[in-house]
């Protein structure tokens, strides 16, 4: 019991670093899954490859791998000095973009073709018909995936307490190699997940409200 | 076949002449299917022309290669002298110059009446919003559901989802409209209030080819009827000529069966 009251700080800072890489990564992870399930579905066939690849790459890839990739070969090949934040929400952020993209994808096939054809025989370009038409109508059914996308990522992300980057897992670390009673802090670290978890499918349920009565 | 063709437009020219749409000898195939057959056609400017024929003999597929919502094996499709390019902004361009009405309506179902008859201006045309909403407002006063602006398309009857899909494609001025089968997914005592709205259409003038089994419309509305079956255009005669005395035996064929029914 202790332990928490002791080491408030360590334990509040843990919780603003997890809460900040995974909604860096989870706002990385939707941005890029948009617009990878863009691809997926666009007429130009490199687009389409393009998509297919990056999809069938980072979501059959062990994340600790990408984690390693982007912490020991991304900063020797491309960007030097990158801090460890920025690696670990690269590696969770492009991670989760797979799966955020077939989400996405799944959600666009729901949406009945006849509303595509009608928008492009207006004149309207396949970007102007996925944005106005298609991905709206197909957010309702995008929610719920997501929801459970975003949960998966949020345990993901104590990976990156391995890689030293400040989370709730390095703070457990941290006071379990102090001596501390691990059963107390790993008690507090879950329940601090679960604040975050039981707030991220809140939020979505709201969502899903929302959207419900929009029409 | 040349010979069947040719005859219906030297006998009954089209109002104005010059040629809008032009099919030159298209091919198209689903897989083996071969659903377009040499396919020559030219409708010109402020004619309507019918296309009729038997189910799955290529009607839908010809319409919708028009405004290339599928493409072509072979074969040259232009519309008012500029041939089809391939997907991308001058496609897109393109295609708001001509108007697309569907069977199933495809109104957006997450905007507005309103909303559906605005975008294509404000988004394609660049129409500033209040310019837009005016026109918008006019043309669904002319087909008869101005009334229902702000309701969403799932609110509205069939018949009504239809006339407002038709003030979206005109509200681009299109050059040409193509409708296929417009009243095959209403129930019957709605086809006329959209048939009328037609009607009024090629009055004032409009290009239009209609995919049809509405022979009333055909014989009041076209200059030119196209009966094409098995992915051919078999027989294109003048209303009169084609209902009253058609020349192949697949139209005398498929006549006797709709018009006995
Ligand atoms: N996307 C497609 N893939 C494969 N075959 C298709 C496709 N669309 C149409 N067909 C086939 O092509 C043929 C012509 O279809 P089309 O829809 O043009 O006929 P239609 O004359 O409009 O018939 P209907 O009066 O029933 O609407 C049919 O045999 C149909 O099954
Ligand atoms: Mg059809």
């Amino acid at each position: 019991m202790n332990v928490l009251l002791d080491h408030f700080p360590e334990f509040r800072d843990g919780f603003l670093g997890t809460l900040a890489i995974t909604a860096a990564s989870a706002l990385l992870a939707l941005v890029l899954g948009i617009l990878i399930a863009g691809f997926r579905v666009s007429p130009i066939p490199p687009l389409r490859v393009f998509g297919t690849a990056w999809v069938t790459v980072l979501r059959n890839t062990p994340l600790t791998l990408l984690f390693l990739v982007a912490f020991f070969v991304v900063p020797q090949v491309l960007i030097p000095g990158t801090s460890p934040f920025v690696l670990a929400t690269l590696a969770l952020g492009f991670y989760t973009s797979s799966f955020v993209c077939e989400a996405v994808r799944s959600g666009i096939s729901t949406v009945p073709i006849g509303q595509a054809e009608a928008a492009r025989s207006l004149g309207m370009t396949f970007s102007q018909t996925l944005r106005m038409i298609v991905l709206p109508q197909a957010t309702r059914t995008v929610l719920p995936p997501l929801s459970s996308i975003f949960i998966a990522l949020t345990k993901n992300s104590a990976i990156a307490g391995a890689f030293s980057v400040a989370e709730l897992f390095s703070v457990s670390k941290l006071l379990s190699d102090k001596g501390f009673a691990i059963g107390w802090i790993f008690l507090w670290i879950a329940l601090a997940y679960l604040v975050i978890t039981f707030a991220i499918s809140g939020l979505f349920r709201v969502l899903e409200r929302r959207m419900g009565v929009a029409r | 076949m040349s010979e069947v063709s040719g005859t219906g437009s030297t006998e009954a020219p089209a109002p104005a002449g010059d040629q809008l749409v032009v099919l030159d000898n298209v091919n198209k195939h689903f897989g083996a299917l071969h659903v377009l057959q040499d396919i020559d056609l030219t409708i010109h400017r402020g004619e309507v022309v019918v296309v009729i024929g038997p189910s799955g003999s290529g009607k839908s597929t010809l319409c919708r290669t028009i405004n290339r919502l599928e493409t072509i094996d072979s074969g040259a499709i232009s519309i008012d002298g500029k041939p089809l390019p391939q997907e991308g902004r001058e496609l897109a361009r393109l295609r708001a110059d001509v108007g697309m009405v569907f069977q199933s309506f495809n109104l957006f179902a997450h905007k507005t009446v309103l909303e559906n008859v605005v975008l294509g201006q404000t988004k394609v045309r660049r129409t500033d919003k209040a310019a837009a909403e005016k026109k918008a407002r006019a043309l669904l006063d002319r087909v008869g559901v101005g009334t229902q602006a702000d309701k969403y398309p799932a609110q509205l009857s069939g018949g009504q989802q239809q006339r407002v899909a038709i003030a979206r494609a005109l509200a681009m001025d299109p050059k040409v409209m193509l409708f296929d089968e417009p009243t095959s997914a209403l129930d019957p005592e709605m086809i006329n209030e959209v048939l009328e709205v037609m009607q009024q259409l090629a009055r004032d003038g409009m290009t239009m080819v209609v995919v049809t089994h509405e022979m009333g419309f055909a014989r009041s509305a076209a200059n030119r009827v196209v009966f094409m079956a098995d992915g051919r255009i078999v027989e294109e005669a003048e209303p009169n000529q084609f209902f009253n005395n058609p020349r192949s035996d697949r139209a005398k064929d498929f006549l006797s069966k709709i018009l006995h029914h």
